[in-house]
């Protein structure tokens, strides 16, 4: 175990060091900071004073050997945008984007289990049908247009009357395929609970839940589908397993195969790829925090490429990459746990 | 200001001073605070008005501050705090400040304000270039200002325009950290963008970067005639266009700025809100560089270029009728605009000067245009590009996000380039300066002239113009400037962008804006 722990220690290390690199090495492609932050009549030597201050001018080893001492320290850089350190406006944005991500997880957990478990125990049922080619739908739509698609229908709303107003069953479809809006369609909102630091959330108050809904929902689209099919799929797999049948032909009940037999089998495939699937959904956060306006760090990720900001997006790709690396870790150490055949350190135990 | 104190007196100043009539703005002081949240495309980078020369910061600085003086609709002067001022000779400039104008903090504005507000705008990064022909303030007396210039200067109403008087008093001495109050901290953090104290309708309450901006109605306001009636402002920054509109047709904002041009019609179809546009001065062009391209020595190849590219129809159809097709530089209303300069589109005439300069089969070029930084940029530059097809013109166009593009423009890394350009100073001088003189890395003259185009005897008549301060006689040079340059086809350009916003219907619009893309909020009235 202690081995184990070591071991991904190291792995980090190495990961971190080539995610600086290569975030260092992207930056010349990244554009000149400096002309985001100058007027447009600022004469040329006077940008060329600013270029020197910030030591833009110094060659790729000496600006990363800079970088790289002072981050061992654990200082980042100062963000041009901001003028703060890069550090402090992750904390900032770092709360919004976990709730979010929090709240994603909560709708996949609440909503794949019993619907992928369903779609397993009854394969030919019309209702699994649905769930299944809905989410074939689920999975080919892009997040963006999820988000779009939500905000136009439930905080803008439509008006979309195709049937004869004049009617009672026409008044009635019209009303089916329209929606009324007024859910917000941006932001955090004005009611959130301090909780700590800098942590304001969203969960304590029936205000500030609505906020989170549309995001979380869109966040969810992708990954959710994904889970309903990769739990039917699991689950089948273990239906017609020899223990299964055993179970069956030993009168338990069908109940208890399935929710403590089945499931707890299925469950481990889906431990795993849940885990690296949480890093991806870091990633997909920035596009559901940029249609959402969201203050978080997917948000401010996309405005600081926007900005040339190359402190902060270096800092923004290391802590993601620190983010993966730790889910990745837990999620080993938690399939130690499920399934103790698994050794963690790859020696006869 | 956003200290404690402040924001305790300014809630307590909403709460309990503005009911009594004195103060209030209208008789409707016993009705309910009105909000406006309004949502632009991103909000300002520092509470410095001094800090960036940016359409974000002089929005900002019409909220906190006032101007000496200000642009109306028709690009006329406005008094706001000078009342007065006349030309005394060729160099000197006095104006006559207004009485009883006190700061946020309380302070009364005086003629000190005015000199000391000059001197660090000549010590702005951003701000220096365009205040370097202003050789002294002095304060004359309380109220009156005397400003010179290094020689005759035509354009110090224009300058005004930029001087918006901080409290000079307030922003005098150190920070607990030893740090000079008044200092300009461009990559950093300082006194003064943190703080703010002007002479404006709007006090900052409270600000967090990248998420909102409140303001609350200042009190003490000045202009007691301003019909403005809006108490509170939040500002939201909202990058993604999308969501910007959505925002504003769910009704979660009152008001917005830009209006994305796909979304126009669609913002204009809705019944909630209401679309107000008028033509803006933004120029977009190209530019034809003669250094990398040697047919572009020849004045006949760039005529023929001018004269192959539909301008009506690139307004017409890709910007959907939201831009003035353009033929010069300057637009209406700018003392260069030349009435007799028409777009000339004839892929007739092209073809015949192509063959005439003996290019008949045409040549192969390079183009480049951002793709984020104008409205449609990169549809305009594919439209350009199949247009000189016609000629015979084998066009490889990139385009590029902003953030690399302006490199890609320093290094002059395409034969043709597009920028767009607004006159820092509201005059056709500027756009000269910058886009069509003989590039000088000594005086900065022709800093964005991609075309590397050269003309020393336009540049002479430029000069001439600059220090003519008779204004009639300046604007009849101009425009012979204007006409010399469309002749020698020194550029391709295309439109002026129009400017729109987008707001409820009961957030009376059109009366406050005017072309420099920031609504006179002070001034805004909201139907109750």
């Amino acid at each position: 175990m202690i081995a184990f722990l070591i071991k991904r220690l190291m792995h980090a290390f190495v990961v971190m060091f080539v995610i600086s690199v290569i975030s260092f090495a992207i930056q010349s492609n990244l554009g000149d900071p400096i002309q985001q932050m100058v007027g447009q009549s600022v004469p040329e030597s006077q940008r060329a004073e600013l270029r020197e201050e910030l030591g833009l001018n110094d060659s790729f080893l000496v600006q990363y050997g800079r970088f790289a001492a002072n981050a061992l320290q654990g200082d980042f850089g100062y963000s041009y945008f901001f003028n703060e350190p890069t550090t402090e406006v992750i904390q900032r944005h770092l709360p919004a984007t976990l709730e979010l991500v929090i709240a994603a997880t909560l709708i996949i957990v609440v909503f794949s289990v019993p619907i992928g478990v369903y779609c397993a125990i009854r394969p030919r049922s019309a209702l699994s049908r649905f769930f299944m080619s809905v989410s074939i739908i689920g999975i080919s739509i892009p997040v963006f247009l999820t988000a779009i698609m939500l905000i136009q229908l439930f905080a803008i709303g439509v008006d979309f009357s195709p049937f004869p107003v004049e009617t009672g069953w026409g008044q009635w479809l019209n009303g089916v395929l329209s929606t009324e809006g007024g859910m917000p369609s941006y932001g955090r909102g004005n009611n959130l609970t301090h909780l700590f630091g800098t942590w304001d959330s969203n969960f304590f108050s029936l205000d500030g839940l609505t906020y989170l809904v549309l995001p979380a929902v869109s966040l969810a689209s992708i990954m959710l589908p994904l889970f309903i099919r990769l739990i039917r799929a699991e689950m089948l797999e273990v239906l017609q397993s020899e223990y299964v049948k055993f179970a069956t032909a030993k009168g338990i009940s069908l109940k208890r195969i399935y929710f403590v037999h089945a499931l707890k089998n299925t469950m481990l495939p889906v431990i795993t790829v849940g885990g690296v699937q949480l890093g991806t959904m870091v990633a997909y956060t920035i596009l559901t925090e940029t249609v959402f306006q969201w203050p978080g760090m997917g948000l401010m990720f996309l405005e600081a490429i926007q900005r040339s900001d190359i402190p902060l997006i270096v800092t923004y790709l290391m802590i993601v990459g620190l983010i993966f690396v730790v889910t990745n870790t837990l999620v080993d150490l938690i399939y130690g746990l499920v399934n103790p055949t698994v050794k963690l350190t790859g020696k006869p135990a | 200001m956003i200290d404690k104190k402040t924001l305790l007196a300014s809630l307590l100043g909403a709460s309990v001073v503005l009911p009594l009539p004195a103060l209030g703005q209208d008789e409707s002081s016993d009705s309910d605070p009105v909000t406006l949240r309004m949502a632009y495309d991103a909000d300002p980078v520092s509470l410095d008005i001094h800090e960036q020369l940016s359409g974000g910061i002089l929005q900002l600085s019409h909220l906190t501050h006032d101007p000496l003086v200000r642009w109306t609709k028709d690009v006329k002067f406005e008094p706001r705090l000078a009342t007065d001022w006349e030309r005394i000779d060729d160099k000197t400039m006095r104006f006559t400040l207004r009485d009883g104008v006190k700061f946020h903090t309380g302070n009364d504005f005086t003629a000190k304000d005015v000199v000391w507000t000059i001197n660090r705008l000549k010590r702005s990064g951003d701000f220096k270039a365009i205040f370097d022909p202003i050789a002294s303030a002095t304060a004359i007396d309380e109220h009156t200002v005397e400003i010179k210039t290094h020689r005759p200067y035509p354009l110090v109403l224009n300058l005004a325009t930029y001087i918006f008087p901080m409290d000079s008093e307030y922003y005098s001495g150190e920070t607990e950290d030893g740090d000079p109050k008044d200092e300009i901290v461009k990559n950093g953090d300082s006194f003064a963008s943190r703080h703010s104290s002007g002479t404006g309708p709007y006090e900052v309450v409270s600000r967090q970067q990248g998420v909102k901006v409140e303001f609350e109605r200042f009190d003490d306001y000045w202009d007691k005639d301003s019909p403005g009636n809006v108490d509170r402002l939040v500002l939201t920054p909202i990058g993604e266009n999308a969501t910007r509109v959505s925002a504003l047709l769910s009704g979660d904002v009152d008001f917005i700025a830009p209006v994305p041009p796909n979304d126009l019609e669609r913002v204009k179809a809705d019944k909630n809100v209401e679309l107000t546009t008028m033509s803006g001065t933004r120029i977009i062009l190209m530019q034809l560089n003669q250094k990398r391209v040697e047919a572009f020595e020849d004045p006949r190849v760039r005529q023929a270029f001018n004269y192959a590219v539909n301008q009506q129809a690139i307004a017409d159809r890709l910007m959907k009728g939201f831009a003035t097709p353009a033929a010069q530089l300057s637009p209406k209303g700018y003392d260069g605009y030349n009435d007799s300069l028409e777009p000339r589109y004839d892929v007739e005439k092209a073809k015949e000067l192509m063959k005439e300069a003996g290019y008949e089969d045409g040549f192969s070029v390079t183009m480049m245009a951002p793709n984020n930084r104008y409205v449609n940029d990169a549809k305009i530059s594919q439209a350009v590009a199949t247009m000189l097809s016609r000629i015979n013109v084998d066009v490889d166009l990139k385009t590029l996000p902003k953030a690399q593009y302006w490199g890609e423009f320093d290094d002059r890394a395409a034969d043709i380039m597009m920028i767009g350009w607004h006159a820092d100073t509201e005059d056709s001088a500027n756009l000269y300066q910058y886009l069509t003189e003989c590039p000088d890395a000594e005086t900065g003259a022709g800093q964005y002239n991609a075309a590397n185009y050269c003309n020393p005897e336009i540049d002479e008549k430029v000069a001439q113009a600059n220090v003519e301060t008779d204004r009639d006689k300046r604007a009849e040079m101009l425009q012979a400037v204007e006409k010399a340059l469309y002749d020698d086809a020194a550029f391709m350009p295309l439109h002026w962008q129009d400017l729109a916003w987008a707001a409820k219907k009961n957030v009376k619009l059109e009366p406050v804006v005017n072309v420099m893309n920031f609504p006179y909020l002070g001034d805004l009235v909201v139907e109750q």
